[in-house]
């Protein structure tokens, strides 16, 4: 085992990854930084630190500074793809699949499909997302309620260093596309990471970071951790809570989900997409329909509310689920009649 | 350089068989047989064949929403075209596709598309995994992002053109200007004076420009177009002044049309005639070597429908095959 940062998980399974097979290329805006530059090339190494040094080893020709267009990067993701390349596209901020959407939704998501399945499309498609750094309404959104929706792609929300390393391999050695979704705020955690170069961790296997056994908190990225504050906080009065780490929303570990809730009865999905026709919605519809009778007390959701990212640090604080705001709603289903 | 006896009447046979196929899908569409929206390359036929036959499998196309042609003259199966276009599980796409989404990528045709613009950065990919591998005994393999006029017009393809010669990507932008983005007059839609190639050499490309209704002229261009492109001097550009003879979709009324302009091209513009003119005054080919040509497409047309309506229809079990290859 290694300790290591979230961002440099993310990294080091790139540079193995590259090193293990040939057809593994990296693109995006700055990836490579300072191109065309006084500075030169690899002045500055992408913006989130995650592929630093990838240039050097590489070349040109595996590791592709692109010009800012997101439409272009993701179809030459999809095109690479086609042609027997496994690209990893970076989109600077998962906000820009704005501009991209077509690529990702019409294109790569429905190649396999349309084209009779005489195809793959082995792309990964690494987004960072997430608020809490006062970006505003453009640079801070989640949008995994949006990509999940969509057949025919995977999409990836890793909440620690070790799964960030298991996940993103098992991306990359994947042959259908797979978003995968960094959270900006978890850049920077530590975390224990094995170092086989093998390790990888199968997608629609949730993790149960907390077992308790009297309420279930679902969640993944940022808010993981709030949620299992919340779990560590209630033990001290002596209430369990499972704690289940989703990993991935597409596919979707339904088995976890359901197999706690039979126990607990209580279900309290924390999510920092929007709430209408959103994951946590979703999955208290899930529960509703097969875990109908084990309920105890109402699904409760903690999202934020329909409303876009605001700035200030105090209206972005009211706007995110808190510790606070999941310890009343697990408060609420425990006290339900 | 002389095309051999045999290349000419494989070229031919190549754009009759797309006019054929196409002649006879705007028939059998007006029995209701057919699903669908459908949009038809007759009179493209010598761009498309013109383009692709300087191309070997390991070449990729990225073609568009009329895009029977590219397939066609990139290899696609006839009849397992014509199952598709039928919706049949034995199509090309096992009915999953249907002509706006038709593809076969073991042919190097990654896909005709529904979105008019999609293509060009798919086609840009594909050359940058041709700068993966580097060059091979005949220079790089390339990849052709054919574009109409309407889609050149999008964002996606400045996007696409920028990107590759940033990267000097071997792809080759092919622009079929068919003077009509559906219904809408080149003239108006395009703000160059209707001039497409003179954006792409706005992007730092070197450009051509060949009347697209001479198969030869198209393919003399591309022979030089290639030559420059596998060299491994960057991306390239060509647009093709050509007809379309049928509507935007079929069903069109084409009402923006001048009066007697559609006689008039099919008179003029037609480039299976304008072919037959060229072999037949130079004596190269026979009219009777071209008329049976003619003869064995049609029937291989006529072969490809009667497949078509007996193959097998699909399943409702067939809606949950081919999304994920595992999930």
């Amino acid at each position: 085992m290694t300790k290591m940062m979230y961002r440099d998980a993310v990294l080091s399974t790139i540079m193995e990854e590259m090193e293990r097979d040939p057809n593994v290329v990296v693109l995006g805006e700055d990836v490579v930084g300072g191109m065309g530059t006084a500075g030169g090339p690899e002045a500055i190494g992408g913006i989130w630190s995650t592929s630093t040094g990838l240039y050097g080893k590489f070349g040109p020709t595996r590791v592709i500074d692109t010009p800012i267009s997101e439409s272009a990067i993701m179809g030459a993701a999809g095109g690479l793809a086609l042609a027997g390349k496994r690209p990893i596209a970076e989109l600077m901020f998962a906000d820009f699949i704005g501009v991209s959407l077509d690529q990702i939704w019409n294109q790569i998501a429905k190649f396999r499909y349309m084209f009779g399945g005489k195809t793959r499309c082995p792309v990964v498609l690494r987004m960072a997302y997430g608020a809490g750094y006062n970006a505003a309404a453009q640079h801070s959104q989640s949008v995994h309620q949006i990509l999940t929706g969509m057949p025919g792609i995977k999409v990836v929300m890793p909440t620690t260093p070790a799964d960030v390393k298991g996940l993103l391999r098992t991306a990359i050695r994947d042959d259908d596309p797979v978003v995968f979704l960094e959270h900006k705020a978890l850049y920077a955690n530590t975390g224990e990471v094995p170092d086989d170069r093998d390790f990888m961790i199968p997608f629609g296997h949730a993790r149960l970071s907390r077992a308790g056994g009297d309420v279930t908190l679902v969640s993944s990225g940022l808010l993981l951790g709030f949620c299992e504050a919340v779990a560590d906080r209630l033990a001290g009065e002596g209430i369990g809570c499972d704690v289940i780490d989703l990993r991935t929303t597409s596919p979707l570990d339904e088995e976890t989900i359901l197999d706690s809730v039979e126990t607990t009865g209580r279900l309290v999905v924390v999510d920092e997409a929007p709430p209408r026709c959103g994951l946590a919605a979703d999955i208290c519809a899930l529960v509703a329909h097969k875990a109908f009778s084990s309920l105890k007390a109402p699904p409760q959701q903690v999202t934020p509310p329909h409303t876009p990212i605001p700035f200030a640090r105090e209206l972005e604080s009211a706007y995110l689920p808190s510790v606070d705001k999941i310890e009343a709603a697990v408060r609420r289903v425990l006290a339900w009649r | 350089m002389q095309l051999s006896r045999d290349a000419l009447l494989a070229a031919y046979h190549r754009m009759k068989i797309i006019r054929e196929f196409e002649e006879r899908l705007h028939i059998e569409i007006q029995t209701g047989e057919i699903a669908g929206f459908t949009h038809l390359y007759c009179g493209q036929e010598a761009v498309a064949v013109g383009v692709c036959e300087h191309l070997g499998v390991e070449d990729k196309i990225v073609s568009t929403h009329r895009g029977h042609g590219h397939c066609l003259a990139k290899g696609c199966d006839v009849d397992d075209m014509m199952k598709e276009i039928w919706g049949s599980r034995d199509g090309l796409c096992k009915g999953k596709g249907g002509s706006m989404h038709i593809a076969d990528v073991t042919k190097g045709m990654l896909g005709a598309n529904g979105i008019v613009g999609a293509g060009a950065p798919i086609a840009v990919g594909a050359a940058l995994a041709s700068r993966v591998d580097g060059p091979g005994e005949n220079g790089l393999k390339v990849a052709i992002a054919f574009s109409g006029d309407g889609a050149c017009n999008q964002g996606t393809t400045f996007e696409a053109m920028n990107f590759a010669v940033v990267t000097q990507a071997p792809c080759i932008f092919v622009f079929e200007n068919n003077h009509y983005s559906e219904h809408t007059g080149v003239d108006y839609a395009v703000g160059t004076a209707g001039d497409i190639a003179s954006r792409a050499e706005a992007f730092g490309m070197k450009v051509w420009r060949a009347d697209g209704t001479d198969f030869f002229a198209v393919h003399n261009t591309m022979r030089e177009v290639l030559d420059y492109v596998r060299a491994g001097n960057g991306p390239a550009a060509v647009e093709f002044d050509t007809e379309r003879f049928f509507g935007h979709f079929e069903g069109d009324p084409q009402r923006y049309r001048g009066p007697g302009e559609l006689d008039r091209i099919r008179e003029t513009r037609d480039c299976l005639k304008n072919f037959r003119k060229a072999v037949t005054e130079a004596g190269l080919l026979q009219d009777a070597d071209l008329d049976a040509v003619d003869t064995q497409s049609l029937a291989e047309i006529e072969a490809a429908v009667t497949a078509a309506r007996a193959a097998p229809r699909p399943t409702a079990e067939d809606v949950l095959a081919d999304v994920y290859i595992s999930y």
